[in-house]
């Protein structure tokens, strides 16, 4: 049985005065313990993908099979509480500016109703995990972009997820942070055993820490499988976004990012 | 023609005043606050779309805001007398001053909550944080610093407007500025009112945004 089951997953948005097609007919099969990249330009489909697999998006027909489970097929609460064991981390964090650092990862436990006690032991457990010991009463305000990435992967681990999915998690940082970041992943996907699916548009996070990938393009999945067996198309996403002003720029940037992030991971 | 009993009065007239805007900014946040919460998330893209409800609490609100409030003072007497049991006095005052302002904080509590950011909430939905959760612990939170900073300007609006309902015998410091710089020329003692009224405000802004900026912690 694999872990996360796309099927024939579609999903349209209606538009003002046409129906615009996000996603096209994807399957996509991942197992347990995959790192699973998926890539593509702006605008290719890829967070509306991310948000099928834990329903924040409803897909317009298609399954999401979760460990045997059909998403489509659960009501409102059986959806949140499967959420629990589906966490995910965002491009911006999205961390609770009002609370500091150990209330902020302490949250999902709250909203399970654990107790407070266990729930800040674990916390700091996981604080500990991800180096922040220091930063307990700080906040978020007062943290590095990638001191607060850190903080929410240790909010996203607290509910023992089984998944973790990565929106674009490293496209806010630094080559140097983004490389800490993703040895940070796979560490925790060889210690856990949580299943990461990221997207991103970067070519280098790919290459850096996935053993799978699918390429979307329009919407569509192009190719995908294990990562030596897919011809990846590295000159288009060579430099970042299709929409960049400064795509020169943006290339040079990428570069450099390229060589640091192969040479920490590697 | 200034002696103790005048300066009772005044004393008296502080009180006044004060027990009419903070009881009736308590109030109108007890009506008000659901209010807004209820208009956030039964907006298009709230937490529960509900377009009917959306468009009754916002009709509602448009036309209490729309009515002026010395009209709507005046307009009210029948429902003050039955709630109260007299029309003048400032205990009377607070029921007109409760329904003019809690469509007004509606909407600044209904501002307020909108500016959360909707990566934060799309968080908590990713955890499994059902719609109840996400207004108690994520909205009415991070929007604390914006809901304390407009209450302060709720609380400094109704103190205005409370010195407004003096012209109908509504008690306090507007009313003593009314009955003796109005109707009897003193000036003197209309100007300490004034006054009077300029520092309770001043009290009442600074030491709201002094509160406001503790609870911050987003710039610091």
């Amino acid at each position: 049985m694999y872990e996360i089951e796309i099927r024939n997953l579609c999903k349209s948005f209606q538009g003002k005065d046409n129906q615009v097609d996000a996603l096209k007919n994807i399957n996509i099969d991942i197992e347990k313990g995959d790192i699973y990249g998926i890539i593509g330009m702006s605008g290719a489909g890829k967070s509306t993908l991310i948000r099928c697999l834990n329903y924040l998006e409803r897909p317009t027909s298609g399954q999401v099979i979760i460990e045997g489970k059909e998403l489509g097929q659960l009501n409102e609460k059986e959806l949140r509480r499967e959420r629990r064991e589906i966490s995910m981390i965002f491009q911006h964090f999205n961390l609770l500016q009002q609370k500091n650092v150990i209330d902020n990862i302490v949250f999902p436990l709250t909203l399970q109703g654990v107790k407070k006690s266990e729930a800040r032991e674990k916390a700091f457990e996981l604080l500990a995990k991800v180096g922040l010991e220091d930063k307990a009463k700080a906040y978020p305000a007062q943290l590095s972009g990638g001191q607060q990435q850190r903080v929410a992967i240790a909010r996203a681990l607290s509910s023992n997820p089984k998944i973790l999915l990565c929106d674009e998690a490293t496209s806010a940082l630094d080559p140097q942070t983004t490389a800490s970041i993703l040895s940070l992943l796979k560490q925790i996907n060889k210690e856990y055993g949580i299943t990461i699916v990221l997207i991103t548009h970067q070519m280098s996070v790919v290459k850096a820490i996935c053993n799978k990938v699918a390429v979307l393009e329009n919407g569509q999945l192009v190719s995908s499988g294990k990562i030596s067996e897919v011809s990846l198309p590295e000159d288009k996403y060579f430099w970042i976004d299709g929409d960049s002003q400064l795509p020169k720029h943006h290339a040079r940037a990428e570069r450099i990012e390229k060589v640091e992030v192969d040479n920490y991971v590697g | 023609m200034w002696d103790s009993q005048v300066t009772n009065m005044i004393l008296e007239g502080i009180l006044q005043t004060i027990y009419m805007s903070v009881v009736s900014t308590f109030l109108g946040y007890l009506f008000g606050l659901p209010m807004g919460v209820l208009l956030t998330i039964s907006d298009k893209n709230g937490l529960r779309p509900n377009p009917v409800l959306y468009k009754v609490l916002d009709a509602i609100s448009n036309v209490v805001r729309s009515v002026p409030f010395l009209i709507l003072l005046i307009l009210l007497i029948p429902l003050t007398r039955l709630v109260v049991g007299k029309s003048y006095g400032s205990t009377a005052t607070i029921v007109p001053l409760v329904i003019s302002a809690a469509p007004y904080i509606a909407r600044m509590v209904e501002s307020s909550l909108k500016e959360v950011d909707a990566g934060v909430i799309e968080a908590a939905k990713s955890m499994g944080a059902s719609n109840v959760q996400i207004v108690f612990k994520v909205l009415l939170v991070e929007a604390r610093t914006s809901l304390i900073t407009n209450a302060t300007i709720a609380l400094g609006t109704i103190l205005g407007y409370s010195a407004m309902a003096g012209t109908v015998g509504g008690g306090g410091l507007g009313d003593i500025a009314v009955r003796y710089g109005y109707y009897r020329y003193q000036t003197d003692i209309m100007i300490v009112t004034v006054v009077l009224l300029i520092v309770l405000f001043q009290i009442f802004q600074n030491s709201g945004m002094a509160i406001a900026k503790k609870l911050d912690h987003k710039k610091k």
